[in-house]
């Protein structure tokens, strides 16, 4: 249970940086990546995964 | 995406009323135009209509005051790169290093690296006196990094005037931030103030944890809004509203949201034209929807006249502008330049630089306003005639460039008794121009086709032929007297020409806006 940032995609906005309750995000090389050992979906802390909801990019942010 | 509302310039001049109503308490202002009339930012005491703690703040800064921009300078840190809205209009994805719109920034930087910019730009620009974050997202999105940099700003450079801009969702959550650092000035992007026309302009916004859409997401954007935007009023923040122009979406609207805003204190109205070229990946630039015309614009801001003070010298800078409004040096500011300028911030030399700096501009608005009385023909009848003209300056008020050299003119709009600044046409080259200096002329054309004049200090004989050619008057013998003056005398000897039938009045079309970039350092 994790996503994962498609840094083809990835505009490295920072937007998703700040909202993950896990600090599961970090930036690699002007892009932005999750650590699928700490993603969880945001599951016990919000509705929806806050990445997804917060990036700019459509379908930037998948499942893996 | 049909566009069938487009806004009707005449029904604006015929149908609207002034918008007098609902002047906000303790937002006098200062008339961005700097005509007569009305008391301009220009006098060294101040004008009569403001308290002397608001002149203070905006004597300097030179987004609040049309005058103090041809003497100050400013700079945008980039710290703030998440955004938690999307606008139809914003895409902060590419960046082209001559591209100058809001947005845009060619390196984001940490609170650290940003002091440090701060510091080398400052000793290297003296004139330099406000620090602005703007993005290119939010900076209320981002209130760690903003509010670090301004902790770290006051430390360090405590004479540097700070201001922020925001689309206004997280606001209320931060102003008392917001008064504890001292901020001075407060932008808020305000396109609308009903729901049904935010919802064309916002797909989503990002909001309590959740991602919204619709009309929901507009309602609680302009909710947010106007509390954020009544709340620094309260606490005495000066408050920007810049607008974007929609033509189709928010035109007509934007009088209500002028309106709306002068209600709760705004204190300057800052009307900007829609930039979509379909280069810069916007859905509006993708989907065709059009910027609108000079007259357009025109049209609204003059139709917002009356009330809440407006702004016509903005230049939709970069979010990592660096220098004198209307120039862009950031590229000589780059992290490793940077690294390499010895950087000694001495706030002695900084004060007395702009002591100096303010003498000289006492003494210009002084022999401005000597020219003026001079020139100022209290026997012409005013006959209602207004009419556009175009002016090559570099610098100090004064018609003072060649014609070839100003990569934009200033437009005055006369009558009798009166010029009055109404904004800037840019005539520069597209960065993805392949344009060369023989192409470069209907453009200008194309970007002055409603003036009926060009006042220059000098101008050739082919641009000068041109000119004619379009009905445009090319005129010269004005050169480096001010600017006011040189309209004024221009238009007293187009009146006698048409009374004497030398020449026929005839009104001219509408102009097209130039969008894109600035191809190089434009001079101040």
């Amino acid at each position: 249970m994790a996503l994962k940032i498609i840094a083809s995609m990835c505009s490295g906005c920072s937007a998703c940086e700040a909202e993950c309750p896990n600090n599961a995000i970090r930036e690699k090389g002007g892009t932005f990546i999750i650590d699928p050992a700490k993603c969880t979906e945001c599951e016990g802390h919000f509705d929806a995964p806050q990445c997804i909801a917060v990036c700019p990019v459509d379908n930037c942010i998948k499942k893996v | 995406m049909s566009h069938t509302a487009f806004i009707s310039i005449g029904d604006l001049r015929r149908g609207r009323p002034a918008l007098g109503d609902a002047a906000p308490a303790g937002a006098g202002g200062c008339s961005s135009s700097g005509g007569a009339g009305k008391s301009s930012c220009g006098s060294s005491a101040g004008p009569e209509d403001m308290p002397a703690e608001i002149w203070d703040k905006v004597k300097n800064h030179p987004c609040y005051s049309e005058e103090a921009h041809h003497h100050f300078a400013r700079m945008h840190v980039a710290v703030a790169p998440a955004c938690n809205i999307q606008c139809h209009y914003c895409n902060r994805k590419y960046d082209c290093s001559n591209e100058s719109r809001p947005g845009v920034v060619s390196q984001k930087l940490t609170p650290e690296q940003a002091v440090k910019k701060v510091l080398a730009v400052a000793s290297a620009i003296p004139q330099m006196t406000v620090l602005g974050i703007a993005g290119p997202g939010d900076s209320l999105a981002n209130p760690k990094k903003t509010f670090e940099t301004m902790r770290l700003l006051q430390q360090h450079a405590p004479d540097i005037k700070l201001c922020l801009s925001t689309n206004g969702l997280a606001l209320p959550d931060w102003v008392d931030e917001i008064v504890k650092y001292n901020v001075d000035h407060v932008t808020i992007t305000i396109n609308m103030v009903d729901p049904a026309v935010g919802e064309k302009i916002y797909p989503w916004i990002f909001h309590d944890h959740r991602r919204i859409t619709g009309l929901e997401a507009a309602r609680i954007l302009h909710e947010r809004q106007m509390l954020g935007l009544e709340m620094l009023t309260a606490r005495g923040v000066l408050t920007k509203i810049n607008s974007v122009l929609i033509p189709g979406v928010n035109d007509e609207h934007l009088i209500e949201v002028n309106r709306a805003v002068k209600a709760r204190g705004a204190f300057l109205h800052n009307i900007m034209p829609l930039i979509s070229e379909p280069e810069h990946g916007t859905f509006y630039g993708l989907t065709g929807q059009r910027g609108p015309t000079a007259q357009e614009l025109k049209a609204v801001q003059d139709a917002c006249a009356g009330g809440a003070n407006l702004m016509r010298h903005c230049r939709q800078c970069r979010a990592d502008a660096v220098g004198m409004l209307g120039e862009d040096r950031s590229d000589e500011f780059t992290l490793e330049k940077i690294e390499d300028l010895a950087v000694v911030y001495d706030l002695d030399k900084r004060r007395a630089y702009q002591q100096q700096v303010e003498l000289q501009r006492q003494a210009q608005h002084q022999a401005k306003v000597d020219a003026l009385a001079e020139a100022f023909d209290a026997g012409l009848a005013d006959d209602g005639l207004k009419v556009l003209v175009a002016v090559a300056s570099e610098s100090q008020g004064l018609v003072n460039q060649h014609f070839g050299h100003a990569t934009e003119f200033q437009i005055y709009e006369v009558g009798a008794g009166a010029a009055t600044f109404v904004g800037h046409r840019r005539v520069d080259l597209y960065c993805q121009g392949g344009y060369g200096e023989d192409e470069q002329l209907p453009s200008i054309v194309q970007a002055l086709a409603d003036c009926h004049a060009v006042l220059v200090a000098k101008i050739g004989a082919c641009p000068r032929d041109e000119l004619k050619a379009a009905g445009i008057e090319p005129v010269d013998r004005y050169a480096h007297e001010f600017i006011e003056k040189a309209a004024l005398a221009w238009f007293a000897d187009y009146r006698e020409r048409i009374a004497s039938g030398a020449v026929v009045h005839q009104p001219r079309g509408d102009a097209r806006i130039r969008q894109g970039a600035f191809t190089g350092t434009a001079a101040a």
